[in-house]
């Protein structure tokens, strides 16, 4: 096919994709249930647990779990929404998560007639059932959202037991380090980060405390840390080249955590959403540094 | 009077001589732009069928007319479509009117420090302006950024402007490296920013650094739209005496302009509108670089069809950009910055190749 056909064909399509309401007849919600699009992880895994994914009609780019939304359309990245990709379709709720923008998006579906919530942020157990009274609310599910509450309430009983538990069993709370790494920046996370939150919930001590946020590495700053493990996304696993690899980073063989080769790879959405999943990924994140 | 009279004598001739040519020119940026526009308001990531659209357009109930339809097209796409049309327009007439001044092809509004200005402001309203400001800042609401990013454009010329004049002289040579200094310490300090920011506050001044259109609203089209007015009639009331310019500055100078405040005049008017449309977009690039080289090997060097030209296709290109930025991913939507970019080039170099053979 010549370069000039296939150019037409993408008009074509791009002409087509703009003309017919195509997305709507895809997804339908149930009659009687709520167009919702949500936007946020944690705010989707919420929707989910609450059992009203078929009312889901689109997510943003960060809503993976569970694997079934793979077929919803996605609005994009949570920070740069687009005003007409959600309109399109046709929602009645958006639920968006406190990062979700630009702030005049937000502004313009909400003059639409769509009910925009904004779910709180925030890195603990409480902000987690601040999230879910404001989901199920949102979505007029109080009860079921009582029921979730109840149950993760329980969960997370046992999860600090679990802490607790291991916590007794050393002397000291293990330094932990946490790296993130995309493409060639690697950062590591110091205070006021989900990763310093759920370290600190799963008994570890952040090694980076003295400093804020996320910061590129830097070799000596490693040294002094001396974590005793560290843990790293699977993404960024992979990204360095495996356990190998992580330990080859500059400073890290000459830590506690480089000379036993203690190197933990979660998956990022699982370990710091801070969803529904939070009292699991506490549990496994301590029980990771007790071993 | 009499000044311009002899300089707009010495231009006339070759006006005459390349009339043809610049209304073919005219007549088909003109057609691109209302397709452009005509194909920016039908399509988009809502879908509104044809008929529902006229119906939509004139805010008549017609059947099936919903008032979903009414508000996409009247407050989202309408509105983002023409500040497409201004901005485009804007960037690409600041940078015909400074590739005019520094009498150099590679000039754009980005080589003065406006843009590096900008983002420089828009990024401390980002990192630090809950802080520095508090209840200022969000009495400003939606425009703290804009505001901001405009401030720091305009300081930003000042600036460059006071570095490059002596004894009531600016040196075209000082107002570029004066700016390519400006553009280093406002990389240098965005840096720093961008390292005490946190996660949140970095996201954001990447996705502004990377241009959007999304904040086209009637008070945004409005503002921009008056910005690029001002700007505009300046810009065209100096056309002439920029030709002259296009001599060299002492010729220029004999020809009977005042070279000095020329420069003040065209800054001035150069920042306006950029500074405005930077503001609400955030950077977009290319166009002010590319837009007017384009219509110069089209058109020739002529002031008075640069101009007017630069403007039409800068439009052309930053509605066709947006309007593929709105749908090629929909429902979500890519930063325009990036599209511009991706369009452009490839007519750009279209253009220089067959231009090369002209010089062999």
């Amino acid at each position: 096919m010549s370069a000039r056909r296939i150019w037409l064909k993408r008009a074509a399509a791009l002409l087509g994709t703009g003309l017919l309401p195509l997305s709507h007849a895809a997804h339908p919600a149930p009659p009687g249930l709520t167009r919702v699009v949500s936007v946020g992880g944690d705010v989707t895994e919420i929707v989910c647990a609450l059992g009203a994914e078929q009312c889901l009609v689109g997510v943003d780019s960060t809503s993976t779990h569970p694997a079934s939304l793979n077929g919803l359309p996605v609005v994009g990245y949570m920070r740069a929404l687009s005003a007409e990709g959600v309109l399109s379709l046709a929602p009645q709720v958006v639920l968006a998560a406190s990062q979700a923008g630009p702030p005049v998006v937000l502004r313009q579906l909400a003059d639409a007639g769509v009910k925009v919530v904004r779910v709180p942020a925030g890195y603990s157990f409480e902000s987690l059932l601040a999230k879910l009274d404001v989901v199920a609310e949102a979505l007029a599910l109080q009860h079921a959202g009582e029921a979730l509450a109840a149950e993760l309430n329980a969960r997370w009983q046992e999860c600090t037991a679990l802490v607790a538990q291991l916590r007794a069993r050393r002397a000291q709370a293990p330094r932990v380090m946490y790296i993130m790494a995309h493409g060639n920046a690697v950062m590591v996370s110091g205070t006021q980060t989900g990763a310093d939150a759920v370290i600190g919930l799963a008994g570890g001590r952040n090694a980076l405390e003295a400093m804020e946020g996320y910061k590129p590495l830097s070799a000596e700053a490693v040294v002094a840390a001396a974590p005793d493990v560290i843990v790293v996304s699977r993404e960024g696993l992979e990204m360095a080249g495996g356990v190998e690899g992580v330990l080859a980073m500059p400073g890290v063989a000459m830590t506690p955590a480089g000379r036993a080769g203690r190197v933990e790879a979660f998956d990022a959405v699982f370990l710091l959403g801070f969803g529904p999943r939070l009292p699991e990924a506490v549990s496994a994140l301590a029980t990771a540094l007790g071993r | 009077m009499a000044q311009s009279l002899s300089v707009r004598g010495l231009f006339r001739a070759r006006r005459d001589g390349s009339y043809a040519a610049a209304s073919t020119g005219y007549a088909l940026l003109a057609l691109a732009l209302m397709m452009a526009v005509v194909c920016g308001v039908a399509l988009g990531a809502y879908a509104i069928p044809l008929p529902r659209l006229g119906d939509a357009l004139l805010m008549r109930a017609g059947e099936g007319l919903a008032a979903a339809d009414v508000h996409v097209l009247w407050s989202i796409r309408l509105p983002r479509v023409l500040l497409a049309v201004i901005c485009g327009a804007a960037l690409a007439l600041g940078g015909c009117a400074l590739q005019g001044l520094f009498r150099n092809p590679l000039a754009d509004p980005g080589l003065i420090g406006l843009s590096a200005g900008a983002a420089l402001a828009a990024a401390l309203a980002i990192v630090l302006g809950g802080q520095l400001f508090g209840p200022l800042a969000r009495s400003f609401g939606l425009y703290l950024i804009p505001a901001a990013a405009l401030l720091g454009a305009a300081l930003a010329a000042w600036l460059i402007l006071r570095l490059a004049s002596h004894h009531g002289r600016t040196s075209v040579l000082m107002l570029l490296l004066a700016g390519i200094a400006i553009n280093a310490l406002c990389g240098a300090i965005i840096g720093g920013l961008q390292f005490v920011a946190n996660d949140d506050q970095l996201r954001n001044l990447t996705f502004w650094t990377l241009g959007s259109l999304a904040q086209g609203r009637w008070p945004v089209v409005a503002i921009t739209a008056a910005a690029l007015g001002l700007g505009g009639v300046v810009l065209w009331r100096l056309r002439l005496q920029l030709d002259a310019l296009n001599l060299g500055e002492s010729a220029a100078y004999h020809l009977g302009v005042d070279v000095q405040r020329l420069k003040l005049w065209l800054l001035a008017a150069v920042t306006l509108m950029v500074g405005v449309s930077v503001a609400f977009t955030g950077i977009i690039g290319f166009i002010g670089l590319v837009a007017p080289h384009i219509v110069r090997t089209w058109l020739g060097p002529s002031h008075r069809h640069a101009l007017l030209a630069s403007a039409l296709l800068g439009a052309v290109l930053l509605v066709s950009a947006d309007l593929a930025a709105r749908t090629w991913v929909a429902p979500a939507e890519m930063p325009v910055g990036v599209l511009t970019s991706l369009l452009g080039t490839p007519f750009f170099l279209m253009l220089l190749a067959r231009r090369r053979h002209g010089f062999d």
